[in-house]
């Protein structure tokens, strides 16, 4: 911490890189409290209701869901080397590595939104026909898959806009080598993105 | 201490990351290939422990958490130790209605 105020002092810039990650980390726990208390919701319900949450997760896409996995993870890996990039001072490959990641990103909401239609045409969405002549269970677990994965689709696109600004940032010089910490704060919104669906992913695509 | 050194404490190469990248595919091919086989009450815990061992090495090297001071990963397990405290409380009272 010392060195840290001996350097603020020397280049006279005032900055405090560690309160900003803090603050970040602080942000992501209020988002696995939202997210938390989803999956206090599902437990309970899958508890109250095993079998009809078998039978509704077979309806489910697991080749897309481990597509989706795969997809994410290697966003998360282009991310965490855009961070290396710009700590090398390689500013067009953190650039060209942030881009990857969106690219990722929009590739896992296109398969998301083919997922969906998918569904929609088999009549399955909330408060549909279908569903509604369907047990309680199967009601509940696909109205748990479309708020859940909604609600991350979401952020996946949050964090796609996060990252396109940090592009700019990046090219504008306003992310550079010694001063990084925004592009480090969409990282780690970006990561916790990927570990919801870390969770999200067997809850829901594997329980047949 | 120049002001090089501030931002170099969270220096990783990228090869530590590809590592755990491929780590991270392996795990989610177990996790479909261990759900086709049924273990019964066991196969949701197999599921929760494989996502937790992904979850856990995400923070530690994707989030950086490994290099972080002490005070960011006591932070972390006091939020998910009140997550945890929900989620048995919850299961203490509908286990035994």
């Amino acid at each position: 911490m010392s060195t840290n105020l001996q350097a603020h002092t020397e280049n006279h810039v005032h900055r405090d890189d560690i309160g900003a990650r803090l603050g970040m980390w602080l942000f992501l726990f209020t988002e696995l409290i939202l997210f938390g208390g989803m999956f206090i919701v599902y437990s309970v319900y899958r508890f109250t209701h095993q079998q009809e949450f078998h039978l509704a997760a077979q309806e489910l896409n697991t080749i897309i869901g481990t597509f989706n996995t795969i997809i994410l993870l290697t966003s998360s890996l282009t991310m965490a080397a855009s961070i290396v990039a710009i700590q090398r001072s390689k500013r067009s490959l953190s650039i060209f590595f942030q881009m990857l990641t969106i690219l990722l990103a929009l590739f896992f909401m296109v398969n998301k939104y083919f997922e969906w239609t998918a569904k929609f045409h088999h009549g399955i969405y909330p408060g549909s026909e279908t569903l509604l002549n369907e047990n309680a269970g199967q009601i509940l677990f696909f109205g748990l898959y479309y708020v859940m994965t909604g609600l991350h689709a979401l952020h996946v696109i949050v964090g796609i806009i996060m990252i396109a600004v940090m592009m700019r940032f990046t090219s504008r010089g306003i992310v550079k080598h010694d001063n990084y910490v925004k592009l480090e704060n969409t990282g780690l919104y970006w990561h916790l993105v990927d570990i919801i669906w870390i969770f999200l992913f067997p809850l829901f695509y594997l329980i047949t | 201490m120049d002001k090089q050194e501030i931002n170099t404490e969270h220096s990783h190469g990228y090869g530590i990351y590809v590592l755990v990248w491929l780590g991270l595919l392996t795990l989610t091919g177990l996790t479909v290939a261990v759900a086709g086989i049924n273990i019964g009450g066991f196969t949701v815990a197999t599921a929760l422990i494989i996502a937790s061992v992904k979850a856990y090495l995400v923070l530690i090297i994707f989030m950086h958490l490994r290099s972080e001071s002490k005070m960011f990963r006591v932070f972390v397990l006091v939020a998910l130790f009140f997550l945890v405290i929900s989620f048995i409380l919850l299961f203490s009272d509908y286990s035994f209605q």
